[in-house]
């Protein structure tokens, strides 16, 4: 682990205020995910990831962007480790540490249509932006 | 029917614009069944997800200004919009309980007395059947919707996690079921009634979300579903826009009842947009 790596694991941690080594890697997180084929990096590997320390790896994983926040890990997990909460606390690290924003108000008009609700736009902007 | 109770309720951006179906009858029919909905004055934007991020205060003030509010006028707070429902709900537990949360968003909202948490936060549904009570409803309608086979499509926001939200059973709901019967139609329970949608992903990878509607649609038409119902407007988007086999008709749940009780046709007007400060575009960018 680089020194920066150990200093946004931290971070994580704090924002996640969970415990990775809880984990017993039974799987049933990632059977619970709607999401799960669209992911690189599995539910049931972020606590692994996190405890070891590959954060970048999070950092630049698809599923940070493509977790659905639905709680179904969260529910369902028999160790109370809220996987979900993890991969949002890996997303939230990206979002507020690089500075970075996953979508920009520009790409937005291509995504809508006159039905689309405001409760889609809000959340997207809330989850995806600085 | 007896006195009018009165209670806050918390519209949310979404039934003020492109749901107003959904807000209008939950408006009318709780009328009708004795409850009066009072909008709190510039109410603004719950931000449609629960900031999960322990260290988040920001973007949980609109939903503790909305419970203060309630609190204030000595009502419940009621919601429609699952999303609301969720964040504020959840919100409304780091005010109770996460003792950080509660002294920083304190700080921040300067009341004249510390929040903490003790406004109760019901879903329309709730109101329904803990208020008004079922049975009520049931006395209510005039026009049973006899024969119709309706699903319920809960979906995610209302059911978990549950420990927080404590709607109902997370992996075997009834509360919209008992509703149904309520209304005179016939409640058809199928597996994927409290899946996610993949709502989130609409704009960004529509492909996903097509894909777990159409699992959606498959699963309560085989149950023998001829339509379905929610309380959430992203869920009646995103089940609505599908294109593919097995697509069912998809309303909101305010809709049914309005029809139920004979009163689908009257049009109130719907509630101007004024004073309400939505987060949608110029938040972002702002937040902490
Ligand atoms: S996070 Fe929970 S559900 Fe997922 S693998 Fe670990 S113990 Fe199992
Ligand atoms: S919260 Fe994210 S990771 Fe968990 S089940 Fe839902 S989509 Fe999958
Ligand atoms: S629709 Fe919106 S953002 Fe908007 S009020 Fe419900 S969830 Fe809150
Ligand atoms: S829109 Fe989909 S994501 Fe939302 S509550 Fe409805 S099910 Fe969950």
């Amino acid at each position: 682990m680089t020194p920066d790596e150990m200093k946004v694991r931290d971070y994580i941690l704090k924002i996640y205020d969970g415990d990775v080594t809880k984990c017993m890697h039974c799987g049933k997180c990632s059977a619970s995910c709607p999401a799960y084929g669209e992911m690189d990096i599995k539910p049931h590997q972020f606590p692994s990831y996190v405890a070891h320390g590959e954060i970048a790896a999070l950092m630049d994983s698809k599923t940070i962007w493509e977790c659905l926040g639905c709680s179904a890990c969260v529910e369902r997990c028999p160790r109370g480790v809220k996987p979900g909460k993890l991969i949002d606390g890996v997303r939230q690290a990206v979002i507020r540490q690089r500075g970075g924003s996953h979508l920009y108000p520009e790409q937005i008009p291509a995504m809508v249509d006159p039905e689309t609700p405001q409760q889609l736009l809000v959340s997207v902007l809330r989850r995806e932006r600085k | 029917m007896g006195e009018i109770t009165q209670y806050s309720y918390f519209p949310g951006c979404t039934l003020k614009t492109k749901a107003k179906d959904l807000d209008r009858y939950a408006r009318s029919c709780a009328e009708k069944l004795g409850a009066e909905l009072v909008e709190p004055e510039n109410w603004q934007c719950c931000g449609g997800v629960y900031p999960m991020g322990s260290d988040e205060i920001g973007n949980k003030l609109s939903s503790v200004r909305a419970l203060n509010d309630a609190r204030e006028h000595g009502r419940e707070l009621v919601t429609v919009c699952s999303a609301c429902y969720h964040v504020i709900k959840r919100v409304n537990d780091d005010m109770a309980n996460v003792p950080d949360i509660q002294k920083r968003a304190n700080n921040y909202a300067e009341f004249d007395e510390p929040y903490t948490g003790e406004t109760k936060v019901l879903h329309y549904l709730e109101l329904l059947r803990d208020r008004i009570g079922f049975d009520k409803v049931k006395e209510a309608v005039t026009k049973p919707l006899a024969g119709k086979k309706i699903g319920a499509f809960y979906g995610c926001l209302l059911l978990r996690p549950s420990n927080i939200l404590q709607f109902d059973d997370p992996e075997n709901p009834s509360i919209m079921e008992d509703f149904i019967s309520a209304l005179g139609a016939t409640p058809v329970r199928y597996q994927m009634r409290n899946e996610c949608c993949g709502g989130y992903r609409r704009m960004e990878n529509p492909e996903l979300a097509q894909k777990l509607v159409g699992k959606i649609f498959t699963d309560a038409r085989n149950a023998g579903c001829e339509e379905l119902i929610t309380a959430c407007p992203l869920c009646w988007y995103n089940l609505n826009s599908y294109e593919g086999p097995d697509k069912l008709p998809v309303r909101y749940m305010t809709e049914v009842l309005a029809e139920a009780l004979g009163i689908l046709d009257e049009k109130p007007e719907a509630a101007e947009l004024d004073g309400v400060s939505c987060g949608c575009m110029q938040d972002a960018g702002k937040e902490a």
